[in-house]
């Protein structure tokens, strides 16, 4: 009779299978990333055979004006968005976490609206709101791009306020007692002690809004106005002609800024995580 | 103690939220280098005390003075007094050095300065050797060390301790009670320790002031804490002792006699007491104060002449032994089934085998030994 080894809840992951089954998410989750960066180096115009390596799709990418517009555009839209949403996020999970008022209970699930709400009603939201009050739609340029980054911190700095939240649950209230103890205004205590311990949510939190903004689509198509574009509606935009290598080099130029970004995050958030 | 030796004073401080009374009217004086201990079980309110002192709670009523200033307008950054919390609260994201320097920056000590006050410091604490040390990297210990420099650098007028050593192990705490009282000795700053830890208190300060349910129960000397209780709840909340009602029905200047149903009979005692007679009152009597004495087989039971002059005799059973090394505790039934603890210290190596369990017994204890207790 074959005795059944017991398993310590670890060790399913040194079962044949399950590697197996690892693998195969992996495999779901990365083939057609690979094949897109892969094909942003063919020499062919389709996108299907391999003919030979090559560099030209993404000099014809760089040189194509509208693209790195687009490119510039939402790079632009992104990192002021971050920094907006980092700000505003932090600041209302600060007050959530901090204060107690009327309607905290309410008011805190509302923030959570945002990402719940459908991007398409979301849009058109955008896009009536900005009509209703009238918004200017012919400011110069980077003005013009003001509505979509509206937009966007809308939808945006709730994660990090959710981020911050969470992260916030973890502060040890007497570090901040200490800090005043020893003589800091309750600013400088702010600053010093609280501002450091949210650092990590803060990296994370932007993270999130840095990439939620920059592939975002449907909100901005809603949001831009006449001669505004983003990448991602850019692309779309050629993508319904034709797919060619031109799109993929410039995704991966897109892949490479995020994956970079989430490394240098997750960097900067290691080092100041090890300390709890 | 005149007022000018007192560093704190407070005077009918309340703390209320709401219904709940956490600090119930208390008046304390501290004087100036002491090292004293607030005492009593969770929620007695010697944590909100403390923190009222420290500006972190501002009392519903009455008014603290630190060093003859009132505190009730100012905040705990501008207060003369520092603290060591019970987490120690040493930020995680400074160096030693930098956790030690922080309070520095606002006393406006010279760049130049910092260095050497901050070093100075960690030496006090025996850590100058880690002042790089990020506190992720520290025991307990240690970064309990890294919190007193970083409290003990502002040179403060008051040093408040939370529970400082509940957080250690046992061996660490033992040896961290005189290495804190060496260190007060040594810097001269007079501390205010919270404590639920009675040997804690006893060991370590020089007065206790013993709460209770928001109320100062007494403040004292550890021994006369120990050996002269206010009442019942002082009484037992430090050490261990046998509690009896009874009524006081002599009351002379040089002698006094409480009649105990619970005892099961008459308390002597050789010195005069101060209360007034018939009053429902209660007898403590320590356990090491009694003597435990062998019964010859068939004996009668003691009666009060049985008992040398000015000593107090009444008989038992043992029922229950607890063998600590150092010494022995007994419980004993008395004849009216009424329980009671005796220690015995082991002075021989055989001392623990003088009694042994259904052994009856006599209990004898000097006039000198009871307290009279009236609340």
């Amino acid at each position: 009779m074959a005795r059944k080894i017991a398993r310590a809840p670890l060790d399913y992951l040194n079962m044949p299978a399950m590697k197996a089954w690892l693998a195969g998410v992996f495999i779901f989750l990365y083939t057609p990333l690979l094949i897109l960066i892969l094909f942003s180096f063919n020499d062919s115009k389709a996108n299907v055979v391999w003919k030979g390596f090559t560099l030209k799709w993404y000099v014809k990418a760089f040189e194509n004006t509208q693209l790195r517009e687009a490119l510039f555009n939402s790079l632009l839209i992104a990192g002021v968005c971050t920094v907006i949403s980092i700000v505003l996020g932090a600041l209302m999970a600060f007050a959530f976490w901090r204060f107690k008022f009327p309607f905290k209970g309410p008011l805190e699930s509302g923030m959570n609206l945002p990402i719940v709400v459908p991007e398409i009603c979301f849009g058109v939201a955008v896009l009536m709101f900005f009509a209703k009050i009238g918004f200017p739609n012919d400011l110069p340029y980077p003005f013009n791009l003001t509505q979509i980054i509206l937009a966007h911190v809308t939808f945006a700095f709730p994660f990090v306020a959710i981020v911050v939240r969470a992260r916030l649950e973890s502060f040890n209230p007497e570090l901040e007692a200490a800090a005043l103890d020893l003589g800091a205004s309750r600013y400088q205590a702010f600053r010093d002690v609280i501002v450091p311990h949210m650092k990590p949510g803060l990296i994370a939190g932007g993270l999130l809004a840095f990439t939620l903004s920059l592939d975002d689509f449907v909100i901005t198509f809603f949001a831009s106005g006449p001669g505004t574009i983003t990448f991602p509606v850019k692309v779309y935009s050629m993508v319904r002609f034709s797919v060619t290598p031109e799109v993929n080099a410039a995704s991966t130029i897109i892949i490479l800024i995020t994956v970079l970004a989430t490394v240098l995050a997750l960097r900067a958030q290691s080092a100041t995580t090890k300390e709890s | 103690m005149s007022d000018r030796d007192a560093i704190i004073r407070v005077e009918e401080v309340s703390k209320r939220y709401g219904k709940v009374t956490a600090v119930d009217r208390v008046t304390l004086e501290i004087p100036r280098g002491e090292f004293f201990a607030l005492l009593g079980p969770s929620g007695c309110g010697k944590t909100t005390l403390l923190r009222m002192l420290a500006g972190f709670e501002m009392p519903s009523e009455g008014k603290i003075f630190i060093d003859g200033i009132d505190m009730s307008t100012i905040p705990p950054n501008k207060r003369p007094v520092n603290m060591v919390f019970q987490s120690y609260a040493v930020f995680p994201h400074m160096t030693v050095f930098e956790n030690v320097a922080y309070g520095l920056k606002f006393d406006n000590v010279a760049k130049a300065d910092q260095y050497g006050r901050v070093m100075a410091a960690l030496a006090d604490v025996k850590l100058d050797h880690l002042a790089e040390r990020k506190p992720d990297q520290m025991s307990g210990g240690q970064r309990q060390r890294v919190a007193l420099a970083r409290a003990l650098v502002k040179k403060p007028k008051v040093l408040l301790l939370d529970e400082p050593l509940s957080a250690l192990d046992a061996k660490l705490r033992e040896a961290m009670r005189f290495e804190l009282a060496e260190l007060q000795d040594k810097v001269g700053i007079t501390f205010v320790m919270v404590t639920h830890d009675q040997d804690e208190a006893l060991a370590m300060a020089g007065r206790c002031a013993v709460m209770d349910r928001g109320k100062l129960m007494q403040t004292a000397t550890p021994s006369n804490l120990y050996e002269f209780p206010a009442n019942k709840f002082v009484a037992d909340f430090i050490g261990s002792v046998n509690l009896f009602e009874g009524t006081l029905e002599v009351d002379e200047p040089d002698h006094a006699i409480v009649q105990s149903e619970e005892l099961g009979g008459r308390i002597f005692f050789d010195h005069g007491v101060s209360g007034a007679g018939g009053e429902r009152m209660w007898v403590g009597i320590r356990p090491e104060k009694i003597e435990l004495l062998k019964r010859e087989e068939g004996a009668a039971p003691p009666t009060p002449e049985d008992a040398p002059s000015g000593c107090n005799v009444t008989a038992g059973i043992v029922r229950q032994i607890s063998y600590l090394g150092s010494e022995s505790i007994y419980e004993i039934d008395l004849i009216n089934g009424r329980r009671m603890q005796v220690s015995r210290p082991n002075l021989s190596r055989w001392d623990q085998e003088d009694f042994t369990w259904d052994d009856e017994v006599w209990l004898r204890w000097h006039g000198d030994s009871p307290v009279l207790l009236q609340s």
